[in-house]
């Protein structure tokens, strides 16, 4: 593996690392459900994103071909994150989720 | 180089798995508690690539895959039974 | 006859033997046969739930457009992620979003791309798909909000879409 190959894959990964860190970071410390919201659909799913993408550009550097497990997990995610912030959303509306004091309008009754 | 920095994001992800257990327990609400479900099923699937990556193999790709689908149909059940008091009507 | 006995989804078809040559290690004559099977019989079996095909016209803008919304997805992270380590507390407003759109899919769509673009996440759609309910993370202008989604991803799809 040549030196930059390594340290491209290296950066990838600590990117990855670092937004899925700051997914998990936001979902404590934001103060109310649907600034929590925000985080993991954002952050998390890019995370994971360059954590796959350095796999597969790992597998294809080692010479064991890349995998295409990598893509359709990504591809998948990236499709089902909107689908469920959307689904959970609606879920806490029901239940009445209040929204933190200064939020600008008003969440639908359900 | 590359093994410091896989074990640096195997960290990293690690202690976003413990934030996110801490925000499944912690609440205040079920829909809180479903979002940090659906973000440590992520997070899982991050873990099991690492690890992959670490032992040079393809093989967990596939729990990677069952995971993300298995997980996307837990979140939806979940929801769906937090708004209408049943999965399937 | 022949009608029922076709492709009904020729797109899902083609997504479902792509996906099934990648599921498998490599593509073979088995893979292919059973990749075409699938894609004949699960339509099939599914053709009831599936809605019209949905008039499309310019559909080559496709790639263009998730092009543009990876970019955003690199971009949304980065302001969530600033927003998440400022000590400052966000801002948050919920905005009626007036849809202009008219195709199911295509309003599946730009909810979607909202959900996953800088500081929005669509929440909710009126039942006659007229108003998108959006909660924008940090925002001081609500107006603004819904002048960039118009430009930015409205508009391209309104091009794509009948």
């Amino acid at each position: 593996m040549s030196v930059v190959t390594e340290y491209a894959l290296s950066a990838l990964l600590l990117i990855g690392g670092f937004f899925t860190l700051v997914g998990a970071i936001g979902l404590v410390r934001l103060p109310d459900f649907y600034t929590r919201l925000h985080a993991p659909t954002k952050a998390t799913t890019l995370g994971v994103g360059a954590i796959m993408l350095a796999s597969v550009g790992y597998f294809s550097s080692t010479g064991a071909g890349p995998g295409a497990s990598e893509i359709l997990i990504t591809v998948f995610l990236l499709l089902t994150a909107p689908v469920s912030a959307n689904i959970i959303a609606k879920a806490a509306m029901h239940l009445d989720e209040k929204p933190v004091a200064g939020t600008k309008g008003n969440p639908w009754e359900q | 180089m590359i093994t410091a920095a896989l074990y640096i994001t195997i960290g990293m992800v690690t202690l976003a798995v413990a934030l996110n257990t801490y925000r499944l327990f912690r609440g205040p609400d079920a829909a809180d508690r479903v979002l940090a479900l659906d973000t440590l099923y992520i997070n899982a699937i991050a873990l099991i690539i690492l690890f992959g990556i670490a032992l040079g193999t393809h093989l967990y790709m596939e729990a990677g895959l069952l995971i993300a689908v298995m997980g996307f149909v837990g979140t939806v059940a979940m929801s769906k039974y937090l708004k209408r008091g049943s999965v399937i009507e | 006859m022949s009608t029922r006995l076709g492709f009904p989804q020729p797109f899902l078809s083609v997504i479902l033997f792509c996906v099934w040559q990648l599921l498998g290690d490599g593509v073979s004559g088995a893979s292919i046969i059973v990749g075409l099977v699938l894609a004949w019989l699960l339509p099939q079996l599914t053709r009831g739930f599936w809605p019209e095909r949905p008039a499309t016209r310019k559909l080559w803008l496709m790639p263009v457009y998730v092009l543009r919304v990876l970019v955003d997805i690199v971009m949304a992270s980065i302001s969530v992620a600033r927003l998440v380590l400022n000590p400052r507390q966000p801002e948050p407003a919920f905005i009626n979003y007036p849809v202009t759109l008219e195709n199911p899919l295509a309003i599946t769509i730009l909810a979607s791309t909202v959900s996953l673009t800088p500081g929005t996440v669509s929440a909710d759609i009126s039942d006659d798909y007229q108003v998108l309910l959006i909660h924008a993370l940090d925002t001081q202008d609500p107006d603004q909000v819904i002048a960039d989604i118009r430009r930015r991803y409205e508009a391209p799809l309104l091009e794509m879409f009948k």
